[in-house]
Order: C-alpha cells, then sequence, then structure tokens
C-alpha cells in the first residue's frame, strides 16, 4: 500500500512540478547554479570513471581473445560496443545517481528540516516548481556528460590497448569503425534523457517527502540512492528490449 | 481581521484541533500560548493554510480561504510573513539576498528599488551592516532578525511568528518581542505569536488565546492572565518557581 502511495505521490509531484512556474529571473539563476552543480561538478568523476573503466574493458577483452582465428581489431569493437551501449549511459548513471542523487535528496531534505520549504508555501510559492523544476531543465544537459564518458571511455580503452601491448592502434582505430550502427548513439541518448529525468525527480521525491530531522536526512539519500538505481536498471532493461529488440 | 469558526483538524485518528473559534484584530499582538502538544503549531499553520482544516472556516477580511480560487490564494499568502522558530532562513543565500527574495518574487521592482526596501527593513531590526553575511555567520538572535525583516519586506497585512524567541537568551528575547510588537503597530498588520514564553505574554500579549487538548480554554487580555480562575491556565502560568513565588507573594498582598 505504502508503495502504491508513493508512486502515485511522485507522479502527482511530476504533475505539480510543471504547474504554476516561477518567475523567469529567478528560475533562470536557480537552472544556472543547478548546471553548475549538477553537470559541471559531476564531469571530473565521470571522465576519471570512464578513462579507467573503458582501459578495463579492453584488457579484459584482449586477455579473454585467446583464439589466434579472431582478429585483434576485435577488441577496439567489443570496447566501443560496452561503451556506448552500456557504460556509458548505464554505469554512470548508476554512479550519479550516488553522486546527483544524493546531493539532490539531502539538499531539499535539508530544506524540509529548518522549514525552508515551509517558509516558500507560506509565501505562496509552488516549492515543487522552484526546487525541482531547475534540476529537470539542467539534467537534459545530461547526455552532454555521457557523450564525454563515451569518447574517454574508449580514449582509455586505446591508451590501455597501445602502452599494454594487447593490439597495435592501427587496429584498436579499425576496431570501434567497424560495423558502426547510427542507431546505437540514438538508442544510447535516448536511454540517457529518460536516466536523467529519473535522476532529477526520484531524488527530489525522496528529500521533499521526507519527515523527521538530521539522521533522517542521511536515510532518505540512501533509500533514494536504491530506488533510483533501481528504476534506471529496470528502464534500461525495458527501454533495450523496446528499442533493439 | 481574522476570523477563525469551529476549526477542526484531525491526523489519522487523532484529533488535534477541535472546534476552535476566535478572531484577531488589526495592529494587535496576538498571543496563542500552551503545553508542547496542545495544538498550536497545527493551528498556526491551519492559519498560514499549509494545512487544510477538516472543518470550520478562516476568514481574511471577509474572505474565506477555503472558497479561494488558486491565484487569489496566492496573492493572499503575498499578504502575509512569517517568521519560523528555526528561522528558515535560505543557507544558500547571503542575509541581504534571504531578505530582498519575497521582492524578487512577487514585486517588478528595479534591482535598486528592492535594494533600497532591504536596506530601509535590515536597518529597522537593527542589522545595518550584516547584508553580506551569510545565515551560518548570524547569531541566532540576528537569525531571528533577520527573518523578520524577510517577513515584513514586502508588507504584509499578517505576520504569524512560531516561538520567535525559542532559544535565545531573555534579553535578546525581550528585544525580539519588542521587535514584533513595534512593527506589528508601525505596520498595522494583525500579528500572531506562538508561544510558551510567560515572558511574552506580559511585555507583549494584547490578547491571548490558552489552547488546551486541542481546544481553546481560554481567551482574554494580558491582564486577566494574571486575574483568571481557569485552574488550567493557572497550572500553566504559574509553572515556574518564579512565577509561583510572584503568585505567593500576589495572594499574600491580596489577603
Amino acid at each position: 500500500m505504502t508503495y502504491l502511495e508513493n508512486i502515485g505521490a511522485y507522479f502527482l509531484m511530476v504533475v505539480e512540478m510543471f504547474r504554476k512556474p516561477t518567475k523567469w529571473a529567478v528560475m533562470k539563476t536557480l537552472i544556472l547554479k543547478d548546471i553548475d552543480d549538477l553537470i559541471i561538478g559531476s564531469i571530473g568523476i565521470v571522465a576519471f570513471i570512464s578513462f579507467f573503466v573503458g582501459g578495463v574493458v579492453t584488457i579484459q577483452t584482449a586477455l579473454n581473445i585467446t583464439n589466434p582465428l579472431i582478429p585483434q581489431y576485435l577488441v577496439g569493437f567489443a570496447t566501443r560496443q560496452s561503451v556506448i551501449l552500456e557504460f556509458a549511459p548505464t554505469f554512470i548513471s548508476i554512479i550519479m545517481a550516488g553522486k546527483v542523487g544524493s546531493f539532490i535528496t539531502s539538499s531539499i531534505g535539508s530544506m524540509r528540516v529548518t522549514e525552508q520549504i515551509d517558509a516558500l508555501e507560506v509565501m505562496g510559492i509552488n516549492a515543487i516548481n522552484y526546487l525541482v523544476f531547475p534540476k529537470f531543465i539542467a539534467l537534459m544537459l545530461y547526455p552532454f556528460v555521457i557523450s564525454i564518458a563515451m569518447f574517454l571511455g574508449i580514449l582509455g580503452g586505446m591508451a590501455a590497448c597501445v602502452y599494454g601491448g594487447f593490439t597495435s592502434m592501427e587496429d584498436y582505430i579499425i576496431g570501434i569503425q567497424t560495423e558502426f550502427i547510427p542507431f546505437h548513439i540514438i538508442y544510447a541518448f535516448a536511454k540517457t534523457v529518460v536516466f536523467a529525468f529519473v535522476l532529477a525527480t526520484v531524488p527530489s521525491f525522496y528529500g521533499y517527502f521526507m519527515k523527521g530531522g538530521a539522521l533522517e536526512v542521511g536515510k532518505a539519500s540512501t533509500t533514494s540512492f536504491v530506488w533510483t538505481s533501481v528504476i534506471i536498471i529496470l528502464l534500461n532493461y525495458i527501454l533495450t528490449q523496446l528499442l533493439l529488440s | 481581521m481574522i476570523v477563525v469558526e469551529n476549526l477542526e483538524k484531525s491526523f489519522g485518528d487523532t484529533k488535534i484541533l477541535k472546534g476552535i473559534s476566535t478572531s484577531f484584530e488589526k495592529g494587535k499582538t496576538n498571543l496563542i500560548i500552551g503545553q508542547s502538544g496542545s495544538g498550536k503549531t497545527v493551528f498556526l499553520k491551519c492559519l498560514l493554510g499549509l494545512f487544510t482544516p477538516d472543518s470550520g472556516t478562516i476568514s481574511y477580511d471577509g474572505k474565506t480561504y477555503s472558497g479561494l480560487s488558486d491565484n487569489e490564494k496566492r496573492d493572499l499568502r503575498a499578504d502575509m510573513g512569517m517568521v519560523f522558530q528555526g528561522s528558515a532562513l535560505f543557507d544558500s543565500m547571503t542575509i541581504a539576498e534571504n531578505v530582498m527574495f519575497p521582492l524578487r518574487m512577487f514585486t517588478k521592482q528595479s534591482k535598486s528599488e528592492m535594494q533600497d526596501r532591504v536596506n530601509v527593513v535590515l536597518k529597522r531590526v537593527n542589522l545595518p551592516d550584516a547584508h553580506q553575511k551569510m545565515p551560518s555567520e548570524a547569531s541566532g538572535g540576528m537569525q531571528k532578525r533577520v527573518a523578520i525583516a524577510r517577513a515584513i519586506v514586502n508588507n504584509p497585512k499578517y505576520l504569524f511568528c512560531d516561538e520567535p524567541n525559542s532559544g535565545l537568551d531573555p534579553k535578546t528575547a525581550i528585544v525580539i518581542d519588542n521587535l514584533i510588537q513595534e512593527i506589528t503597530k508601525e505596520y498595522n498588520m494583525i500579528t500572531m505569536i506562538n508561544s510558551h514564553d510567560m515572558n511574552s505574554v506580559m511585555e507583549i500579549g494584547e490578547k491571548i488565546i490558552f489552547l488546551r487538548n486541542g481546544i481553546k480554554e481560554w481567551e482574554g487580555s494580558s491582564d486577566d492572565v494574571f486575574k483568571t480562575d481557569n485552574e488550567a491556565l493557572t497550572d500553566f502560568v504559574y509553572s515556574s518557581n518564579l512565577f509561583k513565588k510572584v503568585r505567593a507573594a500576589q495572594l499574600k498582598e491580596n489577603n
């Protein structure tokens, strides 16, 4: 019953997010701040993880190709497919559920605990629009972060391949160009946009509707991370089934 | 004038407010007193529109809140100022930005006009040099004064204060109480203060409402508080040793 109530409250919050908009002059500032906090602030960790995980994917693929009949360029091909189809959009989104999601839940939750959300409501401001909508707009730039993750993942793979002595740079480049299907990029970015929506709204829901004090803010952040990850994994399965099969 | 008629509010099976009726007049400082859990905060939040009552009506200058459209409710809320127990200042903004916030949201004033108004109200609450401080850098008393400045910056008709002097030392608490009373007269507002501080009752209470277990147990002036024979109120008022001694002295004098 509680789950059903939560699902209902979540969708009502999503509808409320688009109602009674905040003055544009104020909203503009909030969006720019959230772009800085959520997008620009995440590029460093995303770049670091992407580069090294790309490298690990390449090394493991290369080490598992022991048959001399399998062409060496397959390492680049496998890295590209892994990074573009799954690693960048899904794996990075799970990491972002931890980084950005926890930030959103704890910042909104702290505002709830310290009555700042009540203060907004007393002033007649649609607090959901004021707090959640700028995050939603800021995270519409999330595909930009994922494109960086894709590029650096493949680059990391190339560095590991060449400097680890697994294949030549030429073979790797041939591999990443082999049988390239442009729709895979569309599929990856379609997933990314859906995950961005989840990343903006689910953690906001857990922050906005939390009750209690500082301890509950911590609990809400953990719950938010768990559910954001679960929803991303489920949606990943559904979207893959719908778009690729 | 705010008129409350037969207000009731429950949470689950627990009835918090049980048919409260009262009224609040312009230019007066009204105190809602009672023990913790007596329903003061729920009553105040119903008046603010943060909680929807189960039954009963609240009218603001003749307009019944439940009968207003969303836009009318929004306009009405722009006429309300609120000082929260914990100040509720936006911690990502400076003190000046906090005070300017209602102006940015509800007026079309230019930045310099808003700045001038912020200067006036910050000066009024005796914080002329605190503009660039963050709320975390301000003391409890300063934060309360900033909260008052933010509440009055848009010239509200109604000012609500939830335990405005809780957590403050007695001297600062009196300063805050007096500031609220002065501002009430100056702006000719209807001010409602939730409190369980008897000093506030004596200092600024013009009309006192005593709530007990969600019922309006007693209503009167601050002078009447000390003459009442209402047992529950007497128990509440004379619960501290200081007041017990004052009461004993009074009774001795009368005899």
